[in-house]
This record gives C-alpha cells, sequence and structure tokens, in this order.
C-alpha cells in the first residue's frame, strides 16, 4: 500500500495518484509512480501550461518545422533548427555546472534533430551586482557557458543580461542553441517498427541528478542549499565526440528515431519516443552501462546524467551504427526493442518492474488554473511625469546609464566565450543581434533574444509585445528579415493567481504580436516556480528570434562609420518614461505604464529600415530601448573600440513633439531607429521613410571626438568619447573588481 | 600541395582550417583520424585548434600520445611543414617538437577576441610574404596561451630567431598593455630551429576572408604556398 | 591493491595566478597569516599490484611520460596498500 506521503513528495496530488490508480487498475511499482511523476511533472507534461501555449501561431512566412523537441523553418534546401530552454534552479544552486548542463541539454535538442549547431546565445538575468552572491553567480554561470560552449566548438554569439532586484535568489540561465540541416535529412524523436531494436549512447548512468531537474523545476526555492547534489555535472568533450558520432549514424540511414536523455532521463526518452510513434518499448536495466553497480531500477529511470541519447535503429543495422559509436570511444548498447503493444516495459534481470501504457504517461493532466490581476497593479501603473524633477546635468545622467550593469558594454562577458570557432560570425557579439553566415550559399541568419522583463511586470501583455516587437527590430537593424521566434517562458508560482494572470497576459500578448508580424513560434519552453523567499521574478518570456539576411553583402551595424554622416531618427517621439531604465536609476521608481505600442507603426518603421539597408543606403542602424535615444546615439559612437566617432546633435527638431528633455533624450517608447546615412543618400532615404508613413527627423551629424546634443542655443549632452567610452566599458569589470 | 588536417576528438577548429584551405587557397586537403599510423604525400601537416581530449590533464598532453604523432613526428624530423594552431600548439609543445610550456592565462579567463601581432622574422617559409615588422590583425581563442620558457630556452630562441609573432599594439608596439595573456616575452607564435614547424596561439584560418573582420591570417597560408611552389 | 596519491605543483620559478587570486580571496576574509598559496592537482590511482616498490617504479614513470609536464611542474607521491575491505 502506497502511502499519500510518497507520492505528494514526488509532486502528485491526490486526484492524481487516483488517476493513476484506474490507468493501471492496480497500485503502482515505485518504479511506475516515480515514472508518472517526473511524466506528469510541470518540466516534461507541461499540465499547467498547455492550454494557453496552443495560442502560439505555428505559421509564417517560412515553412515551419514542428519537432518534439526543437523546431525551425525550412530556407532553401536548408532546415535551421533552433531551440531556448531555462536551466534556472540548476545554475541558482551551482551556478557553473547548472550553466553548463543547460547549454549541453540544448546542444542535444539540437543535433538529435539531425542539424549540426552552429550557434548558441544566452539570456541571463542576476539580481543587482552590490550582492556578493550574485556576482558569484554571475561569475559562475559565465564560466559553465564558457567551460561547455567553448570546448564543444559552437560559438556563442550572443544574447542578453539584465539585473534587477527580482531575481536575487532566483537567478535566470535561458540558453539558445541554432543548427542547420538539409532539410531532407531531419531526424525525430520516435520509436517505430515492432522488432526494431533501441540503443543506448553515450555517458554511462549515475546517481547524479535524479529527480533533479523535474522536482527542482516543479518547486519553489525555500533552501536551496540543501539540494546541491541533484545537480548533474557536464562533460563537453564527451558531448563534442556524441554531436561527431550521431551526425555521422545519422547519415547511414539506419537510424529510425533518437532522443536526448534530458530530464526524467530514461523514463521520458523511452516513454515519449514510444507516445510519438504510437507503439511500445521494451527494455532490460541490466543491459544500461552504469557507473554505479548498486542502483535500485527506479533510480535507472530516473538518473538525470548527462550526455545520454537514446537511439531506435533499424533491426540488423544495430553494428553498423554501434562502429561508428567505437570510432569515437562511446557506448552504443542495445537495451532493448520496439513493440506494437503501446506499452512502455521495464524489465529488471527479466522481471517486469514497469509496464504502463506509454501515452498515460505522455499525456499529463491539464489544469485550468485561476488567474486575477494583482491589486497593486492599478497603482502601480500611475506616473505623473510633472512631478518627477528635470536633472540639471544630462552629463551625469547619460553617463550614469551606460554605466548601469543591464545597459553597459558586456565584453567581459563575451570574450570569455569563442564567439568565431566554425567562421561564420560576420557580427560579432557586441550589437544587437549576431549574424551567423551560411557557408555555400549568399545567406546568413540573425539571431537575438529579448524581454525587457520590467515592462511585463508593469504590463504583462503590452511588455510581450514590446519583446518580441523588440526582437524583430534589432533584427531588422541588422539587415536581416524576422522569421521565426523560440520562446523561454520564466515565471512565479502558477499556482497563485496573480502570477497565472501574468503568464496567461504574456503568452496573449506574444501570441497577438507574432500573428501580426507573420511570424511563428517554432519551439519553446516553460519555466514555472521562479520564487525566491522574497517573491516571484518579474515575469520573464525571453524571445529568441532569428531572421534571414538574403546577400552577405548587405549587412548592417549598429556604429556610426564615416565623418559627416547624417543622423536621421526613423519613427517618431512619443511618451514613455514608464519603466524605463532611466526612472529607475535615476529616480529610484519602477512604475507607469508600458509605453505604447502601435503594431502598425512598427512594422512600418522595420520595413523602411529593411529596404534601406538592402538597397545599401544605410552606414549604420540601431534601434532605442533601455535608455532611450540618448544611449543609442551615445552606443552609436562608442561601440567599435579603435574606430569610434563622435556627433552633434541638434534637438530642436524634436520640440514640435511637447515633451520634456527627459523624455525626449530617455523615453523608451518602441518603433524608433537611428540610421547614419551618407549625404548623397539622404534624400534616398527620406523618400523610403516617406513611402512607409514613418517619421523621419534629421538629427544631427557624425562628427569629432565628442557626443554634442544642443536644444536652440543650450548645450544639454557635451562629453568626450573617452569618457563615454570608460563609462560603458568599464562597467562589468569595476564591481566585479569589488 | 596537399595539405592534411588532422583530427582528435575535441578538435573543432579542423572544418575552419580545412575551408580555408579547400574554399580560399584552392588546395588539396585530407582531414586525417588521429588513429591513423602513417602519413603519405602531404606537404604540410595542419594540428588544428580545439580541446583534444577535453583538454583534461594539461591541454595537448594527451593527444600526444595518439597513434598520429608517431608519423608525424617522422615526418617533421625529414623537414615536412608542420604549423599547429593554439589547441595544436599546444600539442606540438608537449610532444616536444617546439620548446617552451603553456601556463593559464594571466587573467585566469578564457579569452577571445581580435589582437594584433608583430611579425618578428620574415625569413621563414610561414611568414615570407608579410613586410617587415608586419602588423597582423587575427583573433585568438584560448584558456592556456601564456607561453612559458625558462631564461636559457628563451635566449636561445631569441638567438636563433625562432620568435615569429609577439603580441603588440595596433601600431606594433610590444608592452605589457598589449600582451593578453601574460605569455613570456609577448610570444604568440614560434618555430623550431630548422625553421619547418610554427606554433602559434592566434588563429588564421579564422582571418582569411575579409568579411570575417581580416584576412591578414592568409598572408600565412600563402606563404607556405609560395615556399612550397619556388623549391 | 596498492593506492597511489600524486600531486603536481607548478614549479616554484614559474609564477602561479591562481595561486596568487586565492592567497587576495584568503586575505580579503581576513585570513592576514596565509603566506603564500600554490595550486596544483591532486591525481589518485588504484594500481592492480601487490609489490610497493614496483608501484613506486610505475608511477614514477606515468609522471615523467604523461601526468607531469617537467618544463613547469614538479611532483611528488604517496603509496600505500589498501586493507582489502576497501577494494
Amino acid at each position: 500500500m502506497i502511502k499519500p506521503e510518497i507520492y505528494r513528495s514526488l509532486g502528485l496530488s491526490d486526484q492524481e495518484y487516483q488517476k493513476i490508480l484506474k490507468i493501471l487498475g492496480r497500485e503502482p511499482t515505485s518504479t511506475e509512480l516515480a515514472m508518472f511523476s517526473v511524466e506528469w511533472s510541470e518540466h516534461c507534461g507541461y499540465p499547467r501550461s498547455r492550454n494557453w501555449l496552443k495560442l502560439l501561431p505555428k505559421k509564417g512566412k517560412y515553412q515551419s518545422l514542428i519537432g518534439e523537441d526543437s523546431g525551425g523553418i525550412i530556407v532553401d534546401d536548408l532546415a535551421i533548427i533552433f531551440k531556448m530552454e531555462s536551466h534556472n534552479h540548476p545554475s541558482q544552486i551551482e551556478p557553473k555546472q547548472g550553466a553548463a548542463t543547460g547549454v549541453g541539454g540544448i546542444i542535444r535538442d539540437i543535433f538529435t534533430a539531425g542539424a549540426r549547431p552552429i550557434a548558441s546565445l544566452n539570456s541571463l538575468r542576476f539580481g543587482p551586482l552590490s550582492e556578493p552572491y550574485n556576482r558569484y553567480l554571475l561569475g559562475g554561470v559565465v564560466d559553465g557557458i564558457q567551460f561547455y560552449g567553448n570546448c564543444i566548438g559552437i560559438p556563442t554569439v550572443g544574447g542578453e543580461i539584465y539585473f534587477d532586484e527580482s531575481y536575487s535568489g532566483n537567478c535566470l540561465v535561458n540558453a539558445m542553441c541554432i543548427g542547420v540541416a538539409n532539410k531532407d535529412k531531419l531526424a525525430r524523436a520516435v520509436a517505430l517498427g515492432a522488432g526494431n531494436s533501441i540503443l543506448y549512447v553515450g555517458s554511462s548512468t549515475g546517481r547524479d541528478g535524479i529527480g533533479g531537474c523535474s522536482v527542482l523545476a516543479s518547486h519553489e526555492f525555500k533552501k536551496g542549499e540543501e539540494k546541491r547534489p541533484t545537480v548533474q555535472i557536464g562533460d563537453p568533450f564527451m558531448e563534442k565526440c556524441l554531436v561527431e558520432a550521431t551526425l555521422e549514424a545519422l547519415a547511414t540511414g539506419y537510424i529510425v528515431g533518437i532522443k536526448d536523455m534530458g530530464a526524467a532521463g530514461l523514463t521520458c526518452s523511452v516513454s515519449e519516443m514510444a507516445s510519438a510513434g504510437n507503439c511500445g518499448v521494451e527494455i532490460e536495466l541490466q543491459l544500461v552501462p552504469r557507473a554505479d553497480a548498486n542502483m535500485e531500477p527506479w533510480e535507472v529511470m530516473m538518473s538525470e546524467s548527462q550526455e545520454r541519447m537514446l537511439i531506435c535503429a533499424r533491426k540488423g543495422k544495430e553494428k553498423e551504427i554501434q562502429e561508428i559509436f567505437l570510432k569515437w570511444d562511446l557506448h552504443a548498447v542495445v537495451i532493448g526493442k520496439v513493440t506494437d503493444n503501446g506499452m512502455v516495459c521495464v524489465k529488471d534481470k527479466g522481471k517486469i518492474v514497469a509496464e504502463v501504457s506509454a501515452h498515460s504517461l505522455t499525456e499529463a493532466p491539464v489544469y485550468d488554473m485561476p488567474y486575477e490581476k494583482p491589486d497593486y497593479l492599478d497603482e502601480l501603473n500611475k506616473l505623473d511625469v510633472t512631478k518627477l524633477y528635470e536633472p540639471k546635468d544630462y552629463n551625469e545622467v547619460l553617463l550614469k546609464l551606460l554605466n548601469c550593469p543591464t545597459i553597459c558594454n558586456k565584453a567581459w562577458v563575451y570574450e570569455q566565450y569563442d564567439h568565431m570557432v566554425q567562421t561564420n560570425t560576420i557580427i560579432l557579439p557586441g550589437m544587437s543581434a549576431a549574424v551567423i553566415r551560411l557557408k555555400g550559399t549568399n545567406k546568413a541568419i540573425a539571431a537575438t533574444t529579448d524581454c525587457n522583463s520590467r515592462f511585463c511586470y508593469l504590463n504583462p501583455y503590452r511588455g510581450a509585445q514590446m519583446a518580441v516587437a523588440e526582437a524583430a527590430r534589432n533584427l531588422v537593424c541588422s539587415g536581416a528579415e524576422p522569421a521565426a521566434v523560440t520562446d523561454c517562458l520564466n515565471f512565479g508560482n502558477p499556482e497563485k493567481p496573480d502570477r497565472f494572470w501574468y503568464f496567461k497576459n504574456c503568452v496573449e500578448g506574444i501570441a497577438d504580436t507574432c500573428k501580426f508580424f507573420n511570424i511563428p513560434v517554432i519551439s519553446g519552453n516553460v519555466s514555472f516556480y521562479n520564487e525566491s523567499p522574497k517573491g516571484a521574478i518579474y515575469p520573464t518570456p525571453t524571445i529568441g528570434m532569428i531572421g534571414i539576411i538574403e546577400d552577405t553583402g548587405k549587412i548592417c551595424r549598429q556604429h556610426f562609420k564615416k565623418e559627416s554622416d547624417v543622423i536621421i531618427l526613423l519613427g517618431s517621439l512619443k511618451q514613455g518614461l514608464g519603466g524605463s531604465e532611466y526612472l529607475k536609476e535615476i529616480h529610484g521608481l519602477t512604475r507607469g505604464d508600458v509605453p505604447d505600442l502601435d503594431l502598425q507603426l512598427e512594422q512600418s518603421v522595420q520595413a523602411a529600415v529593411l529596404q534601406a539597408i538592402r538597397k545599401g543606403l544605410v552606414n549604420s542602424a540601431h534601434d532605442c530601448s533601455e535608455g532611450g535615444l540618448a544611449v543609442t546615439i551615445a552606443e552609436a559612437c562608442i561601440t567599435e573600440e579603435n574606430q569610434m566617432l563622435g556627433a552633434v546633435i541638434k534637438l530642436d527638431v524634436l520640440e514640435n513633439f511637447c515633451l520634456r528633455m527627459d523624455e525626449i533624450l530617455f523615453a523608451e517608447a518602441p518603433s524608433r531607429i537611428v540610421v547614419s546615412v551618407n549625404k548623397d543618400n539622404l534624400s534616398a532615404l527620406c523618400e523610403i521613410a516617406k513611402k512607409h508613413s514613418v517619421g523621419c527627423q534629421i538629427l544631427g551629424e557624425v562628427k569629432g571626438d565628442r557626443l554634442i546634443a544642443r536644444y536652440k542655443e543650450k548645450t544639454i549632452i557635451d562629453l568626450s568619447l573617452v569618457k563615454l567610452s570608460d563609462s560603458w566599458r568599464k562597467a562589468i569589470p569595476q564591481r566585479l573588481a569589488k | 600541395m596537399k595539405f592534411g588536417v588532422v583530427v582528435f576528438p575535441g578538435s573543432n577548429c579542423e572544418e575552419d582550417c580545412f575551408y580555408v584551405i579547400k574554399e580560399i587557397l584552392a588546395q588539396p586537403a585530407e582531414r586525417i583520424w588521429h588513429k591513423q599510423t602513417a602519413l603519405d604525400n602531404f606537404d604540410c601537416i595542419v594540428l588544428p585548434g580545439g580541446f583534444s581530449y577535453g583538454d583534461y590533464l594539461r591541454t595537448g598532453a594527451i593527444a600526444r600520445f595518439s597513434p598520429i604523432m608517431k608519423p608525424l613526428v617522422d615526418f617533421a624530423h625529414k623537414g615536412g611543414i608542420v604549423i599547429g594552431i593554439c589547441n595544436g600548439f599546444q600539442i606540438l609543445l608537449e610532444s616536444g617538437l617546439l620548446p617552451g610550456a603553456m601556463l593559464r592565462n594571466k587573467e585566469l579567463h578564457f579569452i577571445c577576441k581580435y589582437v594584433h601581432i608583430k611579425t618578428e622574422n620574415i625569413n621563414t617559409l610561414f611568414t615570407n610574404l608579410c613586410s617587415s615588422s608586419q602588423v597582423l590583425k587575427i583573433p585568438i581563442a584560448h584558456n592556456e596561451g601564456n607561453y612559458y620558457i625558462d631564461e636559457q630556452g628563451l635566449k636561445s630562441l631569441e638567438k636563433n630567431r625562432q620568435i615569429v609573432f609577439r603580441y603588440c599594439s595596433p601600431k606594433g608596439e610590444i608592452n605589457k598593455e598589449f600582451n593578453p595573456n601574460g605569455a613570456i616575452a609577448n610570444i604568440a607564435g614560434i618555430v623550431n630551429k630548422e625553421g619547418n614547424i610554427l606554433g602559434m596561439m592566434p588563429h588564421p584560418e579564422r582571418s582569411s576572408e575579409i568579411e570575417l573582420g581580416s584576412e591578414d591570417g592568409r598572408l600565412i597560408f600563402k606563404s607556405i604556398l609560395k615556399w612550397t611552389e619556388s623549391k | 591493491m596498492i593506492e597511489a596519491e600524486i600531486y603536481i605543483t607548478l614549479k616554484k620559478t614559474v609564477a602561479d595566478p591562481q595561486g596568487l587570486t586565492v592567497k587576495h580571496a584568503l586575505e580579503s576574509l581576513g585570513y592576514k597569516e596565509a603566506e603564500q598559496v600554490r595550486m596544483g592537482k591532486l591525481i589518485t590511482i588504484r594500481l592492480n599490484l601487490k609489490n610497493k616498490e614496483e608501484a613506486e617504479g610505475k608511477i614514477d614513470e606515468m609522471c615523467r611520460k604523461l601526468l607531469a609536464n617537467p618544463i613547469i611542474e614538479d611532483y611528488s607521491f604517496n603509496i600505500r596498500c589498501l586493507p582489502t575491505d576497501l577494494q
């Protein structure tokens, strides 16, 4: 008789346990109970989010590929496969290994789809660097990403890092990987054809990470330290060999299906492969290579040892596959076979220890979670700009914003990542989007990750819209047309109605905006229970977006290129200090509503800039986001360290907009892009702007070695490039030196 | 001329080298699996960058015992051209084909970025197309590039003009500020006494096309070609 | 069964930035008495041998051949016979 304490400690509710009894018609064995608990957990089964995820569009301009563990789009003869996934809780406990195994896991999802990984990005969020533990987390997470990514030889080309109090006690590590395959050579995570063999490849199975991800991911943090033993250890060298061996083995055509053993290990891969193929699978646990001799059957089924995969191979061709893995000194052991009865049958020394229908494991119950708008929000959305004091010294304000960790230069981070291996990285990290060329074609992929979570906290629907719009705008600034999205939805405890209200509104915001832009969401991941004793993190629906560049000769970067180029603002100026970095850093306020987003205008601005870049009219393009117009122009001056160029800006042209100076300089209203053009191209650019009904304001020119902004006769900003650059470049090293 | 690119488990720049040789230099090239026990008909062998055997004991320490290393040493002793890049350089040091050893970078971080290196000797087969003291813009990407050799060894390197590249400023000044990893005497690349083996930490294969930000690295491959063709 | 514990350290003449960093960290925690810190590696190897001298010879050979790099590293080791219940 199984006591309630036991199944409850595994995260199963009383109703869920009753459901298991009904499915089996008997009491579950301990192995079966463990299998249900992980498969029905939020991490694997998405019981609380699945209903809402259906809203996300799956179709766009390019043909979409929706696979079992990843997705992608087809561009000519190529499949571009990508996905983003969270590894938040493991990273909070043991930052180096947590981040490393997060990177390793997402890479496996890409190459098990048959694609060669060509680039990684990551979206990281920490509490303020004034706290020692947050500094330790930043250092550890970056160390883990470089440890894994550099060794495996996949360039880490971009991403983002935010700092905010809400992440103290629960950092976010969202890792994204992009791969490329011939569109006819894709692999599926499926078991098919009774009699075919099931092979286990990769590392041995140990006790590490039992219940790790799935249990960790389904509970809030209370006392994290106690959970340290469940964190897995990554072995990038092993995985590098696995990548090569797997791609070589897939090329034989003898592999029917292949799946990573990630969260919930063998349980997840066996049951999901069987379920996807509408068949059964029978395995013998004694055949599983072990690192630890005395493991219980349920431990073998739950282990989250890294760098392991399951393969369904054509009967009679096992040897050919084994030889390839042997060449790379890797295990490849037949541990079972495909059956036609739809059951997952697990044997230990010939004795059945679990026998469950595959579908019953993978079809987790679906819950309609109650949601409610938090009562504090209406008050928080109120902001009377007229009551804010106006800064006297805008030089000081700009330097302070450039120095704030969310805005500043992140070279300390990305120079620790090998971002050039594979020799495809055309736009290196440090710009709004990374660009990776596709060898053998004239095309390139642009990639970015974005989410302003403070916006999502103040207005989840519009905040999520802004994340999608900004990601697209970043891609456009590099010369790419936005093509597809992967999302990583990080939220608090879904059982609390206010948290769930944020989740629902963010998903709706993403869905509506992606539909408007005709961009599909081809893969994604949900991470709930991101809470510390202080409360939930800011809702953080990270958007990973890729775009396609048709001609690698028509690529644009964010920094000014030539003296006397004209600086132009495309789009319009609007009120929008709500939720801004300026408000937080200078006035200490997190309030107001998120600036308005006119999707039609956003689309027009993007279309105009893309057209101008493709016609070769534009020398630089940089969108306005955190820190507003002033930060955008300053960054355009100083991004290229060996080639900094000043600017003289006349703000007079903006007087018709009836805004305060701090609103002009620091508002974070969307749909604005600052470009620089050769004087000769000015009229052609204005023509394009007019055609798209987009505002086109001449702000000034590229000139000298200072950034100067004047309003009528008054000098508002006058700073040397060296000073701007120091403030922006030294922000993180300064804080870590403490 | 025919190039061979050795692939160890954990190598990760072999395809980049292969691509430059085949597509940019338009020369024949073959991948050589590290378990091979013979090297036939090659003019130049490339030991590529990466993390052979995960760099788990010491960089390059395990790779030097791969079966391919025996014929490689024979090839080198007979005057065959060998170029070791990054991890390839580390393997050459561990195998004793080049003098010295690698320590961790002084800042204890992996560093990936464009740096400048000054050509200190243009009379080698790897640099004959460079102008005297030419500054090349080539990226580095390593955790252990802090080259070490004892005083006597350093003197001998200098006397025999074995130091080929040193880290420098964009203008060619050699000083501490422009030493990214702490390498002794700013050393970025050396040859053996006979001049047929080059080891260097910067990656010429990553800077052989202007699209990637620099084509200075191509000079090194082209020098090898010129030397071989003029023979 | 014999167990060897092998210690590999950087030669005294070679700078050790890792050790220096740890020393600074200790100092900032108030351990002013930490005069010098040197980092190294510990490798344990179990050998299927009974004779201690033979084991010493083998371990020394392993160190010279692979485990330590004589240009920058020193090594030392301890060898002990394992009681049967530990094997």
